[in-house]
């Protein structure tokens, strides 16, 4: 007599917790995973732990004094944050920003999205297994990066750097030079980056068809930036919304095809060729005069409210600012792509194995400073 | 370009299409009743608008009552609606979670409900996300806590500003800058 085997044994549950302190969280944050075997039945997430309160600290201060805090929302694109929340006091308060201001800040959020990016795809590849090596090398542009922010502004990190009306400096006149250099040697190292990662094999096994999210469950879930254009929906607010001058420029909208993490991690890496792009444009184009509006020492908003979003490197980031006349906010909200992002979490992940989960994390592209705030 | 769409407009099609759930139109939003608000948001996705995706969710306290903000966008035709809907109680504030309709909600339902104490009715897993169970009020509300040294929340003017909204400065002449 023939025994009978079923095909798939099934065991007791268990519960694993990765976190809050574990090199694949990127940061403060705690996965909570309940397994069958291998495979995870139920998914949770346990934020907070860099929970520092931005929205209520920002109604104690001036709308000058809180970009600052911008800066730590999300520490890896602090010219993004700069920007979307100078861009909503803007439109709440009125104020056309001069033309070399708006390239300027063009120009440094490209910056911030290669460098940001550079960090997110480095990252990513290390999640996969191709440990370090890749990460090293996409370093290095970052390192260049970050050089021209502190030539710029002083800081290398949380810049500061954007203000209400404008820039808070003309870049020093070495700063051209370096940037030259940097895009002149940039498509060989894109290409370097490519040669390295695209077709390696170990990123290729350990993402293709892994963290799968479709169109429509993406629009549905809110998710933005490189996770919306993965799963094929070509929606980047530069060309669908452009704020400062990005009707003027030429680029394109990469977009992957299946919505797993490997068109995600390819989505980010044709975004630095078209960020190159945009660049030499910008370099090419730069209009001279202010770069700073006349704004009022003492700014009072009118009563009102103001919703700016810009495309930073994870997604749709906005600023909700309302006003009541007085010196401070009223309410100030970030719309953080990162928290908002990980709404999918479950259904990318659930039914996997836990090692999947581990690269649908990374190529999520999560920073915890802007998740928690 | 994103085109915001004109409350007005959308007013008129709304009392139609689900009688008696406009309560007020301004010029930045459109305000509902809160206990249609999941037929309206239903008709707003369903109907030519196509506003599918949920871009923002947030929460403002105006004191008496609390504001539900809810920016609503049209991938296809590109706009952008401002929704919003009024919770009344002030205490114990509550309106219908979107959760069914949107699962971008989920968790930023459980943020507005964490740092502003509004329950969602409907929500299926309303639990606390940034703070811890058992703390004490929701902070984002005007009335928890002033910064140390001043009673209410927000600064009365800008140091050295003249007139009645003077920020005092105790024991110290206010230093006038040099310019």
């Amino acid at each position: 007599m023939a025994i009978e085997t079923p095909k798939r044994v099934h065991s007791e549950p268990v519960v694993v917790n990765i976190g809050p302190q574990h090199p694949s969280t990127h940061g403060v944050f705690r996965l909570k995973a309940t397994l069958d075997g291998e495979i995870i039945q139920d998914v949770d997430m346990l934020i907070g732990y860099l929970h520092r309160s931005m929205e209520k600290l920002a109604e104690e201060r001036t709308f000058t004094q809180n970009i600052p805090f911008t800066d730590r929302i999300d520490y890896l694109a602090a010219m993004s944050n700069n920007l979307s929340y100078c861009l909503a006091v803007e439109k709440l308060a009125g104020i056309e920003v001069p033309p070399r201001g708006q390239w300027l800040r063009v120009l440094f959020a490209e910056l911030q999205r290669i460098a940001s990016h550079a960090m997110a795809n480095g990252t990513f590849v290390n999640d996969c297994g191709a440990w370090q090596t890749p990460l090293m090398y996409m370093f290095r542009e970052r390192e260049k990066i970050l050089d021209l922010f502190e030539m710029t502004c002083g800081a290398r990190l949380t810049t500061n750097y954007m203000r209400i009306g404008g820039v808070a400096f003309d870049p020093p006149p070495e700063l051209w030079p370096a940037l030259y250099n940097l895009l002149d040697e940039m498509p060989e190292r894109l290409e370097e980056y490519a040669a390295l990662t695209v077709d390696n094999e170990i990123v290729l096994a350990r993402s293709k068809g892994v963290g799968v999210i479709s169109a429509e469950a993406a629009v549905n879930a809110s998710l933005s930036g490189p996770l919306l254009r993965g799963s094929g929906v070509p929606w980047d607010l530069r060309k669908a919304d452009p704020y400062c001058v990005y009707d003027q420029l030429d680029f394109d909208i990469p977009v992957g095809r299946d919505g797993d993490c490997y068109d995600r991690f390819r989505v980010r890496l044709e975004e630095v060729h078209q960020s190159v792009r945009i660049l030499n444009q910008v370099v090419e184009r730069i209009p001279g005069g202010p770069w700073q509006a006349e704004v009022p020492l003492h700014l009072r908003p009118a009563v009102g409210e103001a919703y700016a979003r810009i495309e930073s490197p994870r997604g749709e980031l906005g600023f909700y600012v309302v006003s009541d006349g007085g010196p401070t906010p009223w309410r100030f909200h970030c719309r953080a792509p990162s928290l908002i992002n990980l709404s999918a979490l479950k259904e990318m992940t659930v039914g996997r194995s836990l090692a999947d989960a581990i690269v649908t994390l990374g190529s999520i592209d999560i920073v915890v400073g802007e998740i928690d705030r | 370009m994103t085109v915001p769409l004109d409350p007005q407009v959308v007013a008129d099609q709304l009392r139609a299409a689900v009688p008696g759930s406009v309560q007020h139109v301004d010029e930045w939003a459109l305000i509902v009743d809160p206990s249609q608000l999941v037929e309206v948001v239903r008709f707003l996705m369903g109907s030519g608008l196509d506003l599918s995706f949920l871009a923002s969710l947030t929460a403002v306290d105006r004191e008496s009552h609390f504001e539900l903000v809810y920016h609503l966008q049209s991938l296809d035709r590109n706009h952008l609606l401002t929704l919003k809907t009024i919770a009344n109680d002030h205490d114990t504030p509550c309106v219908p979670s979107l959760t069914g309709e949107y699962r971008g909600a989920h968790l930023q339902e459980r943020e507005v409900f964490d740092l502003m104490g509004i329950r969602f009715e409907g929500h299926p897993d309303l639990r606390r996300m940034f703070l811890w169970d058992g703390f004490p009020g929701y902070p984002l509300r005007k009335d928890f806590l002033g910064m140390p040294g001043t009673l209410n929340a927000g600064l009365p003017g800008f140091p050295h500003e003249s007139g009645e909204n003077r920020w005092p400065v105790p024991g110290s002449s206010p230093v006038i800058p040099q310019s």
